[in-house]
């Protein structure tokens, strides 16, 4: 994969202000492509919105957000829709739909007005399904499926999108713990562009190439797991004392937490 | 990105299993056997009870005679009827079954687009005050006698219809226009033209504008003429063209508004676009025949269980529907208490309520 100096998605200097109050402020990211990148920090510090403005659904209110250099607000939204998918932390819909329906929906972008869907339509759905092992589900009504398997139905939605940047917000929130490490273990070995926004500590240092932390609308720390999540971050960041040690895949860091002194 | 990289995470038997899903696929997706099916039947079946209902009444018509007076009026050779079976055929129960046909198939259709647009399956045409704006604009010019006879009912109601969403838009727009906001601000304006159009009634009219208002009010097909007809299906035409257009975007609501702007939809272009074109039908049908109820809210969820929810092939399988269904039901108005008329809306509410209640008692268990 060659890549120019402006590859990828690059967040520059983004701010952004609501109701008085700056939600995110000067924010740097540059995941680098192909990686998984873990978005860490405290209810509040900002993750959601540097995704949504990542996503191109929200506009800063101070510094670009550029997709292979181009500035995201002059690219059309079809054009950004069918480089990056969004997976929100819970789908709701009320609407009566399978799972290949779901997954349909990730060819919009790619279809014309009054086109009937084509060879590449399908062959994308087919392959979306097939890397999520939902091909035998693809009748399933969605309201009959668990929460587990509608995040597994979002992800095979998102990859017919063919995207190359996959942003994720807090996917496994609702999910048991066997579905957790399912979901991440699927989206860690896309070949994608992700960025995954979690509260979990172990799953991120088990499952990202590199991990950002985010405090009160900044980013206050980046890098590979192990040179990130230290007990002196936890304590800073999360205010709670942990103890840190390379037990966990790879000789990744494994955190455990301590009650309160 | 290429399929065969061993990274990925691969189905032991996913040859089988995607000839498997394509084969149960495709013909559901790209429109198929199905959908051709439903919509050339449904034209069929759309056309003969048109001839059928025409020939319903007290003046005994033959089918044929309907085939023939059609002809002769097109310019496919002489009709052998009577002037006054012609007439009636031509001039009174042809235009009334046609405007029955076009308004069912408006109000199901924008029944069906403000369903999947707000998100709320309890949504019908007049959920932004449309028709409450054309009531009270009916009152102002029958009641009141604004416009010194010159305007029509018809055209206080669209005038009505069209500043009661004007109304919603502007508070929809001023409170935030979140989905909930719009139906909201509908709420608001359907409760302040209907207390309009009450005081009107109240302070102003006496017996007879309060029966003949309210007979409008409640939807009724009986007296229009060609030009109603004209106009209306001239509307319905565009709408539907525009709702078409939008169909896959539609489609791209199931998830909410966000889920829609991700897969690249303009959301708040394709909001006022739809919400517009739906109310400029909405406020032209309910000028012509009152505010005939119930079939904008059931019909698309009738049409859903048919079809299931992709808009290509839902709107026009609801639009055909829509349209059988008000050609009987009008049919049925206009006889079942003949010489007297019950209001069309009485009809399809009667029939509607029982409906109404499956629909909620199917989707029950749904979150």
């Amino acid at each position: 994969m060659s890549l120019t100096e402006n590859g990828g998605l690059r967040a520059e200097r983004v701010g952004r202000e609501a109701g008085g109050r700056l939600i995110l402020d000067g924010v740097d990211i540059t995941p680098p492509p192909g990686a998984t990148v873990g978005l860490l920090g405290p209810n509040g510090s900002g993750k959601s919105t540097l995704l949504r403005i990542l996503a191109g659904l929200l506009a800063p209110d101070t510094g670009t957000v550029t997709l292979d250099g181009d500035p995201l607000a002059a690219l059309g939204r079809r054009t950004v829709a069918r480089r990056i998918a969004v997976v929100d932390q819970h789908a709701v819909t009320q609407v009566d739909l399978s799972v290949l329906d779901v997954v349909r929906l990730g060819r919009i972008p790619h279809r014309r007005a009054w086109s009937a869907p084509d060879r590449a339509d399908e062959e994308a759905v087919t392959d979306a399904l097939r890397r999520t092992g939902l091909t035998d589900r693809a009748a399933q009504s969605w309201h009959t499926l668990s929460g587990g398997e509608r995040q597994r139905v979002q992800i095979a939605r998102a990859l017919a999108q063919q995207p190359r940047e996959l942003l994720l917000d807090e996917p496994t929130n609702h999910l048991d713990i066997q579905h957790q490490l399912e979901l991440l273990a699927l989206v860690a070995e896309l070949p994608l562009t992700s960025v995954i926004a979690l509260h979990d500590l172990n799953l991120a240092a088990m499952f990202c190439d590199r991990i950002t932390v985010m405090k009160a609308g900044r980013v206050i720390a980046g890098g590979t797991p192990a040179e990130v999540i230290t007990e002196e971050l936890i304590e800073d960041v999360y205010g709670v004392r942990a103890v840190v040690t390379p037990d966990g895949p790879d000789g990744r860091p494994s955190v455990r937490f301590l009650p309160r002194r | 990105m290429s399929s065969g990289d061993p990274a990925l995470k691969e189905s032991v038997d996913s040859n089988t299993a995607d000839r498997k899903a394509s084969a149960a696929a495709g013909p559901v997706w790209s429109g198929g056997p199905l959908a051709v099916l439903l919509w050339t039947g449904g034209l069929l079946l759309l056309l003969l009870s048109i001839a059928v209902a025409v020939t319903i009444g007290p003046a005994r018509i033959s089918v044929p005679d309907v085939w023939s007076a059609v002809a002769s009026h097109l310019g496919f050779g002489a009709s052998e009827l009577s002037p006054i079976r012609d007439g009636i055929i031509w001039n009174l129960r042809m235009p009334r079954t046609l405007l029955a046909a076009v308004c069912g198939a408006g109000l199901a259709v924008c029944g069906t687009v403000m369903q999947s647009l707000l998100r709320n399956p309890l949504a019908d045409p007049f959920v932004l005050g449309v028709s409450s704006g054309a009531s009270t604009g009916a009152v102002v010019v029958v009641v009141l006698g604004v416009g010194g006879g010159a305007v029509s009912l018809s055209a206080g109601a669209f005038v009505g219809a069209i500043c009661s969403f004007a109304l919603v838009l502007l508070l929809s727009h001023t409170l935030g226009s979140t989905t909930d906001r719009v139906v909201l601000s509908g709420v608001a304006a359907m409760q302040l033209f209907s207390a309009l159009t009450s005081f009107v009634v109240m302070t102003s009219a006496d017996a007879e504008q309060t029966r003949g208002v309210l007979f409008w009010l409640l939807g009724s097909l009986s007296g229009v003429g060609w030009s109603e007809v004209v106009l209306c299906t001239a509307v319905l035409a565009v709408c539907l063209v525009v709702c078409l257009a939008h169909a896959r975007t539609l489609d791209a609501f199931a998830f909410g508004q966000d889920a829609a702007a991700a897969l690249g939809v303009n959301v708040a272009r394709t909001r006022i676009v739809l919400l517009c074109t739906t109310a400029l039908l909405t406020a032209a049908l309910v000028s012509s025949a009152g505010a005939i109820g119930f079939v904008g809210l059931v019909l698309p969820h009738a049409a859903r269980a048919l079809t299931g929810s992709g808009h290509r092939r839902l709107l026009p399988v609801t639009a055909l529907a829509g349209a059988i269904f008000l050609v009987w039901v009008d049919t049925l108005a206009r006889t079942v208490l003949d010489p007297q008329e019950v209001p069309v809306g009485v009809v399809t509410a009667l029939i509607g309520v029982p409906a109404f209640v499956a629909v909620l008692y199917r989707t029950r268990s749904t979150p």
